[in-house]
C-alpha cells in the first residue's frame, strides 16, 4: 500500500500595524516587559475594545494578494478559553464570518493552494519562566494577527515549504507584514494526514504547533509522515491529536488528544459592532496592490532579461526592487544596475532584514548617473564598484569621486595615436606577442592609462592595439 | 416627586449654602443612616470635602455646571481610579481601577462630589439587594423589606436621603425595580446613550448606566450630565440633550398598554399602574390596549443571553493581575479553580454555569442561538409598537418590596419579577419607573413608562407631567425631616 501526504497550514501573522488591534498601545517588538500595555489589553474590569481600521485594511490587501472574497459584511466573535496569558480569558477572534475567503496561492509548479479563510484577531501576552517562577509581559497582547487557512491541498513538505514561502513574500511585499519566524510575527501550525494512493478518503489527522522556522515545518512533516505510514502499515489507526515538534530530538510529542478538545464557546462579541465594508474602499485597496513577486520575477526574467540567477536575489526585496526599478527608469542599464546592487551594495547588507529594509545612503539617482558612466565606458567596472562603496559609506553624490575630466572620454583619433606610441615605446611586445605571448599586450594597457590618466576606454583600446599587434 | 438639585444648584450659587457645607451634612446623613441601611460600602469623604472645595471655587468663578459641588453616590460596578470599585464581591476585594469610567470622568469634570461607592447584588446579578460580600441593603421605608437590586444602594441612599442622587446600572431592570421598591425615580436610558466605558460588564448588549434620583427634572439634569457619545464604546450613541425643558406636556400622546406586562401582578399593582392610565387619559392622553404576545419570552431569552455574556466576561477574574487570590493552591490551575471557587457567590456561580452550558457546542443551537432569535422577534415588534404608540405603561414590578430573605426560598419567583423590565434591556429602549401608588403596608408601586431607543427625552418628559402635576402627591415616601 502506497500513501499519499495530505497537508494543510494554518498561518499566524503579526500585522505591522503602527498600533493595536483594540487600543491606542504600541506593537513595537521588544519594549520593555509590560511598558505597551493599557486598560484594554491588559483585560481591566470594564475596559472596551475599538477595532482599529487599519487592522481590517490590512487584512483585506492580505486577503486581495492572495485571490480572496472579501466579506463586506462581518462581525468579530469572542473565543473563550483561559490562559494566563490571555487577560480576558477570551481571545477577540472571529469564527462563522471572516473577512477573507476562498482565495489561493500558485505554486510554480502551476499548482494552486487554496485559502479558506482569512480573519482578523488579537494576539496572547507572553510567558516568561524564570528561578521558579512564571512572568506574564502583556506587551504583545492585543497585538493583531490574521489567521490564513489554507486547504488541504498539500501533497509534500517540498509544497508546505514553497507555500509558506511564497505566502511570506507576498505578505512582506504588500507590507502587511514582515513575518519573521525567529520573532514569532510568523506561525505555523500544519495539519496532516495520509491518504492511499488514489483514494479519495482523507485519513485521521494530527496538528502540529507552533512552526517557528520553515526547516523545523519540513522536517517536522517529514517525521510525521513517517510516522503516520508506520502506523497505518502496521495495521494500527492514527489517533487525532494536537503534537508539538522537538527540534533537538526532531521528532513530534502529543500535547493533547481529540478528549481534551477545547469548546471556545464563541458567540459574537458584543462590544463591538458590525463591520460594513464600503465597495469603494476595497477597490481602492485592491488599486493600491503592489506587484507581487512572482509577477515581480516574471517581469525581470522575461522582460527585462535580468539572469534567473540574479533575479532571485532581489525579487523578495520589494525596498531592493523599488530602487533598481527606480535606477532603471532614469537610464541606468539592467545589467550594471542589478550587478553592481547584488554585488557591491548587498556586500553592505548581510542580513536578510538589511535587505529587506535597504536604507542606504545612495539614492537612485545617484545610482542611475554612475551606471550610465559605467554603460557608456567612461568608468569601468573597477572603478564603478570602488565609487559605489565610496558613495554608499560617505553618502556623497557621483561626483565627489568622479570628476568632469576623468571621465572626458578620449576621443578615438586621440586612443589610435595614444595606442602606435605605447606600440613605439615598446618595442619588444610586438615579437613577444606574435610569438604567443598573449599577456605581453598588458605593458601596453598600462601605457594607455598612464597616458590618458584612466579616462580611456579600455575595450576600444585593446581592440586597437590588437589591430596594430597583428599587422 | 420634586425635585432636589435645582434648590440645591440655586443656593449654592446664591451662595446661601457652600458645597463643603453641603458636603457635610451628607457625610453625616450617612453616618447617621448608613449602619442601618448599608447602602454604602466604600466611603470616600476626605475625597468628598476636597471636590467640594474645588467645586466652590468653580462655582465662584461662575458658569459652573449644574452638578458642580453636588453630592452624590455611585455603584461599586463603575470604575473610580484609585477608590475601590468591587462589584459588592469578594473576587474584586480590594481592587482599585487604573482608569476613570466615562460616565464618572463626566461628572467629575462638571464638579460633582463623589461621597461614596453604593451597595449593589454581586455583579448586578439579583434583585433584592441582599447579594453583597458586604452584606445586605435594607429598604429605608422598612426595615423588613428589601431594597430590589441590583442598584439596591443607589436607590436606598436616595431614598434616605443620604445623597441627592445616585448613579446605578441597568441590565434588565437594576435600576428602574429597586426605584420602585424605595420609591424613587429610576431612569435606565437607551442602550448606548450613557458609554459603557468603565462599567463592569455584566451582559454586555444589555448592560447600561442609569440614575436614581428623587424626581424627573433631576434625572434629566443627571442623564445630561452623563450623557453622549463616546468613541471608547462603539456601542454608545448620540442623544438629545435633557437639558430642553421638560413641559410634561401629554396632550395627544399615545399611550399603549400592553396585557402581557400586567402578567403575574399583584392587584394592588395593577390598579395603580391602571390608575395612572386612567390619569394620563384625562389629561390628554390616548390610550391604545394592545398585546405583543412576543413579550412573554423575553424572561427565558434575557436569562440565556444575560448569562451567556457573563460567562465570558467574567472569565478574567483568575486571581492573577488583580482582585482576590485564593492561597494555598499548587500550581496555575489550582489557583484559579480555587480563587474563583471562593471568590464568587452563589448566585454568580449559578449564572457563569448557566451562560457556560448554553453557548457550550451541542447547546448553542437550542438555546443561545434561540435566543436571539428571540430577542430579534421581541425588537421588531416593539419596533411595530413605537410606530402605533409614543411611550408604552407597564408596572415596573409585578409585586412591591419582597420581605428580607424571600428571594433566597423562592428563586423562581423572584427571577419572574423582572418580567416588567426585561423587555427594555431586551430591546434597548429607554424606560423609567416613577412611584405612583402605595400597597396596603404603604410600599411604594413603580409606574414604568417605556419608549423607543432614543426616544429618552419623550420618556423623560412625559413622566415628568406626573411630576408637574403633582399627580401621585399621596404616595411620596420621601421623608420630611430632609432639609438643608
Amino acid at each position: 500500500m502506497s500513501y499519499e501526504m495530505v497537508c494543510g497550514i494554518e498561518t499566524h501573522i503579526e500585522l505591522s500595524t503602527a498600533t493595536k488591534i483594540f487600543c491606542g498601545c504600541s506593537t513595537a517588538f521588544g519594549g520593555a516587559p509590560n511598558t505597551h500595555c493599557c486598560p484594554i489589553c491588559t483585560g481591566q474590569p470594564g475596559a472596551l475594545p475599538t477595532l482599529n481600521e487599519k487592522v481590517v485594511e490590512y487584512a483585506i490587501t492580505a486577503g486581495l494578494a492572495t485571490n480572496c472574497k472579501i466579506n463586506a459584511v462581518t462581525h468579530l466573535d469572542r473565543k473563550n478559553y483561559c490562559y494566563p496569558d490571555l487577560p480576558k480569558a477570551y481571545q477577540i477572534s472571529q469564527y462563522d464570518k471572516p473577512l477573507c475567503e476562498h482565495g489561493y496561492i500558485a505554486l510554480d509548479s502551476g499548482k494552486k493552494i487554496g485559502i479558506t479563510r482569512i480573519h482578523i484577531e488579537e494576539d496572547a501576552g507572553k510567558l516568561m519562566h524564570e528561578g521558579g517562577f512564571t512572568f506574564i509581559d502583556y506587551n504583545r497582547g492585543g497585538v493583531p494577527l490574521i489567521e490564513i487557512v489554507s486547504e488541504p491541498d498539500i501533497s509534500s513538505p517540498e509544497e508546505a515549504r514553497e507555500y509558506a514561502e511564497k505566502l511570506r513574500l507576498i505578505m512582506r511585499a504588500v507590507g502587511v507584514s514582515d513575518c519573521r519566524m525567529q520573532e514569532g510575527s510568523m506561525r505555523c501550525d500544519v495539519n496532516i494526514s495520509l491518504k492511499e494512493k488514489g483514494s479519495g478518503a482523507f485519513g485521521t489527522r494530527t496538528e502540529i504547533k507552533n512552526m517557528n522556522s520553515l526547516s523545523h515545518m519540513v522536517k517536522a512533516l517529514e517525521y510525521e509522515y513517517s510516522r503516520q505510514e508506520d502506523i497505518l502499515k502496521s495495521g494500527g489507526k492514527v489517533e487525532q491529536a494536537t503534537l508539538r515538534f522537538d527540534e533537538r530530538t526532531g521528532e513530534t510529542y502529543v500535547m493533547r488528544t481529540k478528549e481534551d478538545a477545547q469548546d471556545y464557546r464563541y458567540f459574537p462579541e458584543p462590544d463591538l459592532l458590525t463591520v460594513v465594508i464600503p465597495q469603494e474602499k476595497i477597490d481602492s485597496l485592491k488599486a493600491a496592490l503592489p506587484e507581487l513577486p512572482d509577477a515581480r520575477y516574471k517581469r525581470y526574467t522575461r522582460d527585462l532579461g535580468i539572469n534567473p540567477h540574479s533575479a532571485r536575489l532581489i525579487y523578495a526585496y520589494s525596498n531592493v526592487c523599488a530602487f533598481i526599478d527606480g535606477v532603471i527608469a532614469l537610464g541606468g542599464g539592467v545589467k550594471n544596475t542589478v550587478n553592481l546592487t547584488v554585488g557591491t551594495i548587498f556586500s553592505t547588507l548581510p542580513s536578510e532584514g538589511d535587505k529587506e529594509e535597504f536604507a542606504i545612503k545612495v539614492t537612485a539617482g545617484e545610482m542611475a548617473k554612475l551606471v550610465k558612466l559605467l554603460d557608456g565606458g567612461f568608468i569601468n567596472v573597477t572603478m564603478a564598484q570602488k565609487t559605489l562603496a565610496s558613495m554608499l559609506a560617505e553618502g556623497k553624490a557621483v561626483e565627489a569621486y568622479i570628476s568632469q575630466s576623468d571621465t572626458a572620454k578620449v576621443d578615438e583619433g586621440e586612443l589610435e595615436k595614444i595606442c602606435a606610441d605605447a606600440l613605439k615605446a615598446n618595442p619588444k611586445v610586438k615579437e613577444d606577442f606574435k610569438a604567443g605571448k598573449e599577456k605581453a599586450i598588458f605593458a601596453l594597457f598600462g601605457y594607455v592609462k598612464k597616458q590618458t590618466g584612466g579616462r580611456a576606454d579600455m575595450r576600444k583600446a585593446e581592440e586597437i592595439l590588437r589591430k596594430l599587434l597583428s599587422e | 416627586m420634586k425635585s432636589v438639585l435645582l434648590p440645591l444648584a440655586s443656593a449654592l450659587r446664591s451662595g446661601e449654602i457652600t458645597s463643603v457645607s453641603l458636603t457635610e451634612k451628607y457625610i453625616a446623613r450617612i453616618e447617621e443612616k448608613n449602619p442601618q441601611i448599608n447602602a454604602f460600602i466604600h466611603n470616600c469623604f476626605d475625597y468628598a470635602l476636597e471636590s467640594a472645595e474645588r467645586a466652590d471655587k468653580l462655582i465662584k468663578g461662575g458658569n459652573a455646571p449644574i452638578l458642580a459641588g453636588i453630592p452624590f453616590g455611585i455603584k461599586d460596578n463603575i470604575c473610580t481610579k484609585g477608590l475601590p470599585t468591587t462589584c459588592c464581591s469578594r473576587i474584586l476585594e480590594n481592587f482599585k481601577p487604573i482608569y476613570d469610567a466615562a460616565a464618572w470622568e463626566k461628572l467629575k469634570a462638571a464638579g460633582a462630589v463623589l461621597l461614596g461607592k453604593t451597595n449593589m447584588d454581586e455583579f448586578a446579578m439579583g434583585s433584592t439587594g441582599e447579594r453583597s460580600v458586604y452584606g445586605p441593603c435594607v429598604n429605608p421605608l422598612n426595615g423588613e423589606k428589601v431594597t430590589g437590586g441590583s442598584s439596591g444602594g443607589s436607590a436606598a441612599a436616595v431614598c434616605a436621603r443620604m445623597a441627592p442622587y445616585a448613579i446605578g446600572s441597568d441590565t434588565g431592570g437594576s435600576v428602574r425595580q429597586p426605584a420602585s421598591f424605595c420609591g424613587v425615580v429610576g431612569f435606565k436610558p437607551s442602550y448606548g446613550a450613557v458609554s459603557r466605558y468603565g462599567l463592569i460588564a455584566y451582559g454586555s448588549s444589555l448592560d447600561c448606566i442609569g440614575t436614581l434620583t428623587s424626581s424627573v427634572s433631576d434625572a434629566a439634569i443627571v442623564f445630561d450630565g452623563i450623557r453622549g457619545r463616546d468613541d471608547r464604546d462603539r456601542t454608545s450613541i448620540p442623544s438629545p440633550t435633557g437639558k430642553k425643558e421638560l413641559k410634561g406636556d401629554i396632550k395627544g400622546l399615545k399611550i399603549g398598554v400592553a396585557e402581557e406586562l400586567f402578567e403575574g401582578c399583584s392587584s394592588e399593582v395593577a390598579d395603580a399602574v391602571k390608575e395612572a392610565v386612567k390619569l394620563y387619559e384625562s389629561a390628554g392622553a390616548k390610550i391604545i390596549k394592545m398585546s405583543i404576545p412576543a413579550l412573554t419570552l423575553a424572561l427565558p431569552a434575557y436569562y440565556i443571553i444575560a448569562c451567556a455574556e457573563a460567562s465570558s466576561n467574567l472569565g478574567r477574574y483568575d486571581g492573577i493581575r488583580y482582585g482576590y487570590r485564593a492561597s494555598g493552591y499548587s500550581g496555575v490551575d489550582d489557583m484559579v479553580i480555587k480563587t474563583r471557587s471562593q471568590g464568587f457567590g452563589d448566585e454568580v456561580k449559578k449564572r457563569i454555569m448557566l451562560g457556560t452550558y448554553v453557548l457550550s457546542s451541542g447547546y448553542f443551537d437550542a438555546y443561545y442561538k434561540k435566543a436571539c432569535i428571540v430577542r430579534n422577534n421581541i425588537k421588531a415588534e416593539l419596533e411595530k409598537v413605537f410606530g402605533q404608540c409614543d411611550v408604552l405603561f407597564a408596572p415596573t414590578a409585578p409585586k412591591t418590596a419582597f420581605p428580607r430573605g424571600y428571594a433566597s426560598t423562592n428563586p423562581l419567583e423572584t427571577y419572574s419579577a423582572d418580567m416588567c423590565t426585561v423587555p427594555v434591556n431586551i430591546a434597548g429602549l429607554s424606560a423609567i419607573s416613577i412611584p405612583c401608588g402605595a400597597d396596603k403596608e404603604g410600599m411604594p408601586i413603580g409606574l414604568q413608562i417605556i419608549g423607543a431607543r432614543g426616544a429618552d427625552l419623550t420618556v423623560l418628559d412625559c413622566a415628568y407631567f406626573a411630576e408637574r402635576e403633582n399627580a401621585f402627591a399621596h404616595c411620596d415616601k420621601g421623608e420630611d425631616d430632609y432639609e438643608l
